[in-house]
Parts: C-alpha cells; structure tokens; sequence
C-alpha cells in the first residue's frame, strides 16, 4: 500500500551495512570517495555512442560488493529506483537520432537506441557504485572524508543533516500520507488541491523543527562552528594499493576497449 | 562562587502577534531544590523555560541565573550552567552518533579530546547508554532516546537541569526508569509536565502557572491537595493522591463522564455509504 513506507525503512538498512567489519569497511574513507570519483568520471566521459568498452567497469561495483559481504538482491533493488530517471533522460534519443550506425540483418539500429542504452548503462553502473560506496563506508564518514579533501565545512554538516532529518521527515511525510489515505477510502481524495496544502503543511513542521533543533544546538553552545571528534583512520599502504591498483585499471579499461581486443584476440584480427 | 540560584524576577513575555504569554512572573530557586512547573496547555510553561536559557528575551523583568544576571555578555556562561532537556530528543540528538552528539556541547566549550572523551563517558554513564555509544540515534528507542539526550547535557556538567516534560512518550518501564535517574542527581531541577504523578514524586516544591500567571508556589502535597486550586488551573490531582475507582468506586464520586460516543452510535447503519 504505502510504497514509500518500505522503501526509505530500507534505507535504515544501508546504514547498518555500512557499521560492518570488512576488509573494504575497513579503508580510510578518502581511499573510498577519491576511487568512487574516478570511476565516476571514467564512465561518464564515454563517447555517447559507447556500449561495449563500459561493461568491464561492472568489475569495481561486483568486487566491493563481494569483498564488501553486501547483500546482492539490497543493492539490486536501490539500482532499480534510479532506472526511470536514467530512461526519462534517455527516451528520446530514438525519436530524434535515426542515424542507423548498425545493421543486425535487415533490422536497421538506430544511433539513438545505442545512445540510450549507454546512458541506462552509465547510470546503473554510478549508481551501483555510489550506493556501494555509502554501504561500505556510511554516511557521516563520507561527509568526514569530503571535508578532509577540503571541501568547505558548511556543505558538509548541510549534507550530514540531510542525512540525519531524512528519517525524521519521511517519517512526518508518511504519517500525513496515512492520515489521508485512511480517510480518502480508496478514493483519490480530494485530488491535487489538497496535495498542495498537505506539502505545505510538511514544509511549515519541517521549518518548525529546523527551529528547534537551532534552539537545542545553540543550548550546547553552537557558535557557527561544528566541532568534530576526529575518528583514528590513516592513510596508510593499504589505501594506496586499494586507490593506485582501482585507478589505473580504471585508466586502462578508459584508454582501451577491453572487449574488442579480447575479440580481435580470438578473431585474429588486432588493430 | 555562585550559589546556582534561578531568580526571576517580574519576567514579562508577548509574542509578535501580541499573544501575552507570561505575566510578571516571579520566583526564586535555591541551590538544589526540585521545582515542577505544571499549568494547563498553553499556560506559559514553555516560554517560561525558553527564557531560562536566553531562547527567549524577556518583554521585560530579569533572570538572575547564579551571580549573572542574564545578558549578551552572560550568554555563554549562562547556558553551560542551564542543561536544557527539550520535549522531543528527536530534535536534540542530532550528530550522526551517540558518542558525537554527547561530544557536541563539550566540543563547544574548548577542552582538549581527553577531557571531552573523559566527559562524554561519564555521561554516558550516569544514564546507562554507554552501549549504545556508536549507534546512531535514529536506531534507538524512545526511552534511550530520551535518556540519551539527557546524556548531552550532561557532559557539559550543569549545574541546572532544566527538562521539559521529560516523561512525556515513554513506556511505563522506561518513565520508571527515567524517574530513578533524575532522583539521583543532585542538581537544581527545573520540570515542566503534565505528568502530575512524576511531579509528586520528584519535585518537593511546585509552580502552578495559568494563563501566564503564578496561582500558586509551595509544596507539591500542598498544592496537589488544594482541589479549588487545581480545578481553576485546568489540572487534576495526581492517579497517585486518587482513591482507587476500580477496587472502591463509591468511594471517589468523580463528576460522571459524558459518555464519548453519542447514543445512538452503536446501532447498525441501515443506510449504505
């Protein structure tokens, strides 16, 4: 009934993933965002009409899921919720772009249904490997690391409050949503009109709290500044190893397409 | 030395929309005394704790807290002497961990990261959370919640706690639990509540506030006893000073209840929605 409900109780889930004792767990999380980064750039500066040299990327997010002891169905299910979106960017490619680039029979493939393709494939392999990377090294240490590499402090307790309230507020979000739906009888309510002074509402409480939690913060002596307790990590060998052997495979598999010269291999046909 | 004294003095407070919330409210607190603030919704409870600590400023009259009269000055000072306990920990538990969140005030105070780890365990202590130290809040209970919001406060070691309805959402076990904590401190307690039987059990001395008004300061029996006094306050005497209706009946002829559903309610609907 109340998709929303499930989903974001998932979410906990990926928070508690992210308080297990692995070895990818373990790393210094600025190893953990500076690969992720690089990979991301990697697979986002493809030629848009590239499929075949960005599947050997599936290789980052598989590995860490598997060293990592994630849960594969988990982590399938949060790729999925970005699907649509990626589809929505990607939609009219075919309608626009009918530049056939390949023929498999008399089937003409047109340049767009490729464009599309790699953008769905792009998406799902970001996805997996920024959901990987909140999974194996949680929240508020990510928030640490950008802070570390310099990132102004400000962004950073913006995000870690995001993260912290999104809890809070789904759950207000999801009581309204009951509220209504337990008075609407299956209905549509009393359509959009409503709708607005629902999100309303929400956003009056949500300002409510923000004031609130000001106040509790400026009891404790905020003074514009968050104080952190630094948490014991270094950026020891292991770092290195895991950041220097990810990234230049990444440069690797970037420079070279890995599955047409292992085809030209076989075909004997190298360039 | 301060002598932790909580003055008010002819405190005065309208709202912007020109709400008068807290009328020439006056009163003193002496060095380890329990005061339970009680009133009805809207008496001006919460106002009245949002000036304790500087929230609020008064519309006129003084807080004296200690040897300081509140100010811009005394501000710093004033609320790392006043440990303010807010209604919902939700608001006040807001570090991605119990450990950070307990660090939080002590951070702000300057020390030096062994005092701060010293502090935060013993905080940690006093209200039996050290376990939960690395969880984030949002994975506790409401009476962990509560007891570790408690626990921020305390690591800045007050000398004043003030906590706003502070059983309010918890179980019974968890109330019980929190109710032998806060007996065992031994700091000046301020405590607003509807929970009229956590007063009569904590509080030695109490306020009853209404309309922004002081009706009435002295000793909790007293007060609970005066049943003019409550019935004009909106309030009620504690389960605990009531005869048992269940075991005596005849012996505590409440006024009768209205019954909450109308007559007629439990008849079948012949009619089809």
């Amino acid at each position: 009934m109340l998709a929303i409900d499930g989903s974001f109780l998932d979410f906990k889930q990926l928070d508690l993933l992210a308080l297990r004792q692995t070895p990818v767990h373990r790393l210094d999380s600025r190893a953990k965002v500076l690969t992720t980064l690089c990979f991301t750039i990697c697979v986002v500066s493809f030629d848009r009409y590239q499929i075949s040299a960005m599947l050997p990327f599936l290789i980052y997010p598989a590995v860490l899921m598997a060293i990592g002891d994630l849960p594969f169905g988990y982590i399938m299910r949060k790729i999925v919720i970005v699907i649509p979106f990626a589809l929505m960017i990607g939609l009219f490619n075919p309608i626009f772009d009918r530049q056939v680039l390949m023929q498999i029979g008399s089937l003409d493939i047109w340049g767009g249904w490729i464009s599309c393709i790699s953008i769905l494939v792009r998406a799902i392999l970001t996805a997996s490997a920024a959901i990987i990377l909140v999974a194996i090294t949680g929240f508020p240490a990510i928030c640490e690391a950008l802070e570390k590499l310099k990132m102004p402090q400000t962004f950073a307790v913006q995000l870690l409050f995001l993260y912290r309230y999104i809890f809070v507020l789904t759950d207000e979000g999801v009581r309204t949503a009951r509220a209504r739906q337990l008075r609407t009888f299956g209905k549509r309510g009393l359509g959009i009109r409503h709708f607005g002074s629902l999100v309303g509402h929400l956003l009056l409480r949500t300002w409510e709290r923000a004031e609130r939690i000001h106040m509790a913060m400026l009891a404790r002596g905020f003074a514009g500044e968050v104080h952190s307790t630094r948490r014991q990590s270094h950026f020891g060998r292991a770092e290195l190893l895991f950041m220097s052997g990810w990234i230049s495979l990444f440069i690797l598999l970037r420079l070279y397409n890995a599955p047409q010269l292992l085809g030209g291999l076989f075909t004997g046909t190298l360039p | 030395m301060s002598h932790h004294i909580v003055h008010v003095k002819n405190l005065q407070h309208t709202y912007p929309d020109e709400t008068v919330a807290l009328r020439d409210v006056s009163f003193l607190i002496h060095h380890g005394e329990s005061v339970g603030i009680i009133g009805a919704n809207g008496a001006g409870k919460s106002t009245l704790l949002l000036h304790l600590n500087g929230y609020l400023s008064a519309t006129s009259g003084e807080i004296i807290i200690g040897d300081d009269q509140l100010s811009k000055e005394t501000l710093p000072e004033i609320r790392r002497t006043v440990g303010m306990v807010f209604q919902d920990p939700e608001d006040q538990l807001f570090m991605p961990t119990v450990y950070d969140d307990v660090a939080f005030g002590p951070l702000n105070l300057g020390l030096d990261p062994d005092e701060v780890e010293t502090r935060v365990m013993e905080a940690l202590q006093r209200v039996e959370a050290v376990e939960l130290r690395n969880k984030p809040p949002y994975h506790l209970s409401g009476g962990e919640k509560k007891r570790v919001a408690i626990a921020t406060v305390l690591s800045m070691l007050p000398e004043i706690l003030v906590l706003d309805e502070p059983t309010n959402g918890l179980d019974p076990q968890a109330r019980r639990q929190l109710i032998a904590l806060l007996q065992a401190f031994h700091h000046t307690r301020i405590v607003t509540s509807h929970d009229l039987d956590m007063v009569l059990e904590l509080c030695e001395r109490t306020i009853v506030l209404h309309e922004g008004k002081v009706m009435a300061d002295g000793p909790t029996l007293d007060i609970f006893n005066n049943e003019e006094l409550l019935k004009t306050c909106r309030l009620e005497k504690p389960f605990a000073m009531q005869a048992c209706p269940v075991c005596s009946p005849d012996k505590r002829p409440l006024v009768s209840q209205p019954p909450l559903v109308p007559p007629h309610s439990n008849k079948p609907h012949d009619h089809e929605h």
